[in-house]
């Protein structure tokens, strides 16, 4: 709690409770299962770290929805990006974990915030490194704007215009040890 | 646990923490799995230019930096003693500032003077990775030994690991014990006293010249070659007596416990060090450690080349 404290540099404004969260999750489960007839297909590929929790989450969902186990999967895009060699300190690169073979499935790759597309970029690197899905497609908690790059996501659980000086923090209990929320900083 | 790495070179373990050697160790285990993958490469550093720069002859360590650096999609050059101006005269550092004029992002050196990687770091912006120095250090083997450890049985603290050979002239052995020891381990060295001599012990390690007494107490053996290059004949009698008094032969491989590991830095001189049933038996982890090279290796690629000073 106080490291997540220190990290908030200006007031921030909270957007989604628990139970916001919660509904758009499930939401989300329901547009996946309507846009997907062969689910046992599908593979929810989480982002690190809450895009894994979010991935198990709506997997919950549709488990709950149809009584189907749709598979997750772990998505590291660290080794991927375009940005090394201009950061001075270099984040825990962490294990993909995908079911294979990735051919005649639908990967959805599952993330927390959408900004720039940079990241969704990377993943779609790091999934082809894998084998050739039929088709990817991206669910994200929140779309914030603000792309650089021609992505847009399949599936939203909520549109969150903001300005690029405003940061977005996403708090889950499993990742975070804090009670699921989602706040808006005013400046950082 | 350190969450971030923010080093360019590696020299050595002795100045790594515990937590930046776990670090390292982490980011190993996401690249050995990219070695399972249909496409075996990612774009980590690509446009990055490495420079293989081994003074000192050496093919395992050499190759395993090229892959690793290809697998990372960097542009490699190899040079070595024979190829490279220092046969016509020219420094090390002016050699080195050359590679460096011509845009090198790392520079991995092979040496045979202790501290020549250090000397060479302190005065370029490039990267710089000790693949080993003289009998000082070669971090990137100890880390693959330790690596391999924390696969094979699940972590380092508590073990027990015994080093047997020439500790003397080793920078394997100096490398590992830093590493073992910082993560926890209890470490034994075996040897004959001209190799293993009893000032080992000021850096916290064992010390014993009865081979026997100590293989039925190891959870792991790591036998290091005998160096022929760097011996002179007084350190031991003869290839024989070696043999007879420090051999792992099949009939000492009888008083390991069932679990323990058999690892080997390779080249391993069969019949020597390590009889052949030994080094081809169920205890030997020896294959797996030049796997397990290749994704510790990308590892400290990926974080010292990716780091921007």
């Amino acid at each position: 709690m106080k490291q997540v404290k220190q990290r908030r540099s200006g007031p921030a404004v909270p957007i989604m409770d628990a139970e916001a969260i919660r509904g758009s999750l499930q939401r989300i489960a329901h547009e996946i299962i309507e846009r997907n007839p062969q689910l046992t297909r599908v593979v929810l590929a989480g982002i690190p770290s809450r895009g894994v929790e979010i991935a198990q989450r709506i997997a919950a969902f549709i488990h709950e929805i149809e009584k189907v186990n749709v598979e997750t999967g772990v998505i590291d895009v660290a080794m991927h990006r375009d940005d090394v060699g201009t950061r001075s300190e270099l984040p825990i690169v962490r294990e993909s974990k995908l079911p294979l073979p990735l051919e005649e499935r639908t990967v959805i790759v599952v993330d927390d915030v959408l900004y720039t597309g940079r990241t969704v970029r990377a993943a779609m690197d790091a999934i082809n490194s894998f084998g050739r899905p039929a088709r990817i497609q991206l669910a994200v908690l929140i779309d914030r704007g603000h792309r650089e790059l021609p992505i847009r996501p399949d599936y939203v659980g909520k549109n969150l215009p903001t300005e690029t000086r405003e940061g977005i923090q996403v708090r889950l209990q499993e990742t975070d040890n804090e009670a699921d929320a989602v706040w808006l900083e005013r400046e950082r | 646990m350190t969450t971030r790495w923010t080093r360019k070179d590696l020299l050595g373990l002795r100045e790594l923490s515990a937590d930046e050697i776990n670090f390292i160790l982490e980011t190993a285990d996401a690249f050995k799995q990219v070695g399972t993958r249909e496409i075996k490469k990612v774009p980590s550093l690509r446009g990055k230019t490495l420079v293989n720069f081994f003074v000192e002859p050496s093919t395992r360590t050499r190759t395993s930096f090229e892959l690793a650096a290809l697998r990372l999609s960097a542009d490699v050059i190899n040079i070595s003693a024979a190829t490279s101006s220092l046969t016509k005269g020219e420094t090390l550092k002016d050699t080195a500032r050359n590679l460096e004029a011509l845009h090198a992002d790392i520079l991995v050196l092979r040496h045979s003077s202790a501290g020549a990687p250090q000397f060479l770091a302190n005065r370029l912006k490039a990267g710089l990775i000790n693949a080993g120095d003289g009998a000082h250090e070669h971090p990137t083997q100890a880390l693959l030994d330790l690596y391999t450890i924390r696969e094979k049985r699940g972590q380092i603290a508590g073990l027990h690991v015994v080093i047997v050979g020439d500790i003397l002239f080793s920078r394997v052995a100096r490398s590992n014990i830093f590493g073992l020891l910082k993560l926890g381990a209890r470490v034994t060295l075996v040897g004959p006293s001209t190799l293993v001599p009893r000032e080992f012990e000021k850096l916290g390690v064992e010390v014993s010249h009865k081979i026997d007494e100590v293989l039925p107490k190891a959870d792991v053996v790591n036998l290091l070659r005998i160096q022929h290059e760097r011996q002179r004949r007084e350190y031991f009698p003869g290839i024989g007596e070696y043999i007879r008094f420090f051999g792992l032969t099949k009939e000492r491989a009888k008083l390991l416990k069932a679990d323990c590991l058999i690892m080997h830095p390779g080249p391993i001189n069969r019949g020597v060090e390590i009889d052949s049933q030994v080094a081809d038996g169920l205890h030997s982890v020896i294959l797996d450690q030049v796997t397990n090279g290749l994704a510790v290796r990308m590892a400290v690629l990926y974080l010292c080349g990716g780091i921007s000073v």
